[in-house]
């Protein structure tokens, strides 16, 4: 029988115990936690009408407040026009640094990109899949509106601290296997409740091997799951890639960041109480695919036959990065696009649109029939940018399928990875590449 | 006490059919009770009376962050909603504004769509027909936000800014 060790800690209980002020936090407890990031997008304006009910003229921290234009961006409408206008009202009166307009791209792409949540921090958003900041092993949940504007006026928000699951991976994905694979199969199999109001946390070292596109991947889609939160324990190849960021965004040299990281991250206790133990060895996935309209609703893409598709979309919080793109491309350099199929590609940031161009993908792409959208969230979830019509089927690299997401109830979306996505454009239907 | 009829859904409704995606920046509260669950049950929006409940099974309120998918249900009226469990954010949401999120799955078993229901507060009972089923007591954070009748309205007591007008809420191109 193991042996029960009283102090040894799960990610979540250090990680909010550091975030209350508190030597120490047990599951099951409830802190009030001063968040070192508090995240809003378009959905600023309203937050911003709901601090006004509080009677509080001004945010308490500015400096700690991230907001980007990204969920309908740029404006498809008047009103999204004039719900930026506000929000842009909102940054130049309470003096917010921490603001990226239209065209930067997704709020956990640029929030990651330049640093501006680190290892060991803790960051609450209104915004389901702030759960993406455990890819450096920083505490990311997902709030409401009113909660934002409550942690605009007074900094601080009351948290359970959750159970937790720890995931172990050993090995390696093969060839053309990717995180998105890993977590679709994930969700699958224990259910889209199956880690509900838990903190997942990953260990082993299957995490280390992993690419951080992938390792960014994760966390996102572990909102799917339920999770309050998700964590991998971050190592020097996160350390290395945000003191580079950190450098440029602040001057000095890389050198000067990596001891600061190094020493506020956070590592679980391998014999915390986990409330469940899982273990995958990575080399055991394969490409599969979720069918409307649930995550947790999945096939290995080798099953599907004949499903024709009129849109393909790469995209997303979840697979819009460079890496992705690259895959993408792998699949269509010198091919076409079929007839009677859209193919959509909307890089998460203006910098991964950039490298791209750089690298030649966005010129291969186009060659190959493929649209380029302005980075931002896009048709993810319905604003614009790639609404289908009724009775149409979408094959997406995002992360929700569920009916009507992407702005029409009565078509159908299907989920995979950016090069099963792109293989079933070159095909029409969906396929492996 | 609370009694009203019941509208009973199933496993993992998420906050995209409660309040789809695409109404997010661009109306204003008083249209939310319009689209109230349009793409789960169309007739909602059209029935629903206030004092009715929502009733669900697992992971009610899955999915995005929205927290109009729980303000479209508070304006259409329903202040109770009986699941067998919610998703994190969406069971925030309720409590901050003001609507109960109670969890028990036998009661869900046992109520069929269209069934008048009581849940008794004070003894955390819900009555269905001649039996009756227990939930747990919510914790003392969320009953606090509750009695308070939402998040915005504790704040404002425990910032002492209860005596100022509370603006309403309105968008710029009203």
């Amino acid at each position: 029988m193991q042996t029960i060790n009283q102090n040894a800690k799960t990610f979540a209980e250090k990680a909010l115990a550091r975030a209350s002020g508190n030597a120490s936090v047990s599951t099951g407890q409830i802190v009030d936690v001063t968040p070192d990031a508090v995240l809003s997008h378009d959905n600023t304006a309203a937050i911003w009408k709901l601090f006004k009910q509080l009677g509080v003229s001004n945010v308490k921290y500015p400096d700690r407040l991230r907001i980007t234009l990204d969920h309908a961006a740029p404006a498809p409408a008047t009103q999204h026009a004039q719900n930026h206008a506000e929000v842009r009202r909102f940054v130049a009166e309470q003096g917010i640094k921490h603001a990226f307009e239209v065209g930067r791209g997704i709020c956990h792409q640029v929030l990651s990109e330049e640093a501006l949540v680190l290892p060991g921090q803790t960051i609450l958003g209104a915004d389901s899949h702030t759960t993406h900041y455990g890819w450096m092993g920083a505490f990311g949940a997902g709030v409401g509106r009113s909660e934002v504007a409550a942690l605009w006026a007074t900094g601080e928000l009351w948290l359970r601290v959750p159970e937790a699951m720890q995931i172990e991976l050993t090995g390696k994905f093969r060839p053309g296997v990717t995180a998105k694979d890993f977590c679709l199969q994930l969700i699958g199999n224990l259910g889209a409740d199956g880690g509900l109001y838990q903190s997942i946390e990953f260990c082993g070292q299957g995490v280390a091997q992993m690419s951080l596109n992938d390792r960014m991947t994760i966390p996102n889609m572990m909102a799917e799951f339920g999770a309050k939160n998700a964590y991998l324990p971050p190592d020097e190849t996160v350390f290395a890639y945000l003191s580079a960021r950190l450098a440029k965004r602040l001057g000095g040299t890389v050198e000067n960041y990596l001891p600061q990281l190094q020493t506020q991250a956070i590592y679980a206790d391998a014999d915390a109480a986990y409330h469940s133990r899982h273990h995958f060895d990575l080399s055991a996935f394969e490409p599969m695919v979720a069918q409307p309209h649930r995550v947790d609703n999945v096939v290995p893409v080798s099953q599907l036959k004949g499903i024709r598709v009129h849109q393909a979309f790469i995209g997303t919080c979840t697979n819009g990065r460079l890496e992705d793109i690259a895959a993408a491309c792998e699949v269509l350099r010198g091919k076409k696009v079929a007839a009677g199929t859209r193919l959509l590609i909307i890089p998460a940031s203006s910098q991964v649109l950039r490298e791209a161009t750089t690298l030649g993908y966005i010129g291969d792409l186009l060659d190959a029939g493929a649209m380029i959208g302005i980075p931002s969230c896009g048709p993810c979830m319905g604003n614009h940018m790639g609404v289908p019509a009724s009775g149409e089927v979408t094959i997406s690299s995002a992360n929700r399928n569920f009916k009507g997401r992407m702005g029409t109830r009565d078509s159908e979306i299907y989920l995979a990875s950016p090069a099963v996505v792109a293989a079933s454009a070159l095909a029409g239907e969906i396929c492996a590449p | 006490m609370y009694t009203g009829k019941c509208w009973k859904y199933g496993d993992d409704v998420n906050t995209d059919v409660l309040f789809p995606g695409k109404y997010t920046y661009n109306l204003p509260p008083s249209e939310f009770a319009k689209h109230a669950l349009e793409d789960l049950d169309p007739d909602f929006a059209k029935q629903v009376k206030p004092g009715d409940i929502v009733v669900a099974g697992r992971n009610f309120g899955c999915g995005s962050s929205r927290e109009q998918a729980a303000v479209c249900v508070k304006l259409s009226g329903v202040t109770v909603i009986i699941a067998k469990s919610f998703a994190r954010i969406y069971f925030r949401n309720c409590v901050n504004n003001g609507v109960l999120p109670l969890v028990c799955p036998a009661a869900v078993d046992a109520i069929t769509h269209g069934d008048t229901v009581s849940v008794d507060l004070e003894h955390n009972l819900i009555y269905v027909g001649e039996r009756s089923f227990s939930f747990p007591s919510l914790s003392g954070s969320v009953k606090d936000i509750i009695d308070a009748g939402g998040l915005i309205l504790m704040l404002r007591r425990k910032l002492g800014t209860e005596h100022l007008p509370m603006p309403e809420i309105k968008f710029s191109s009203e």
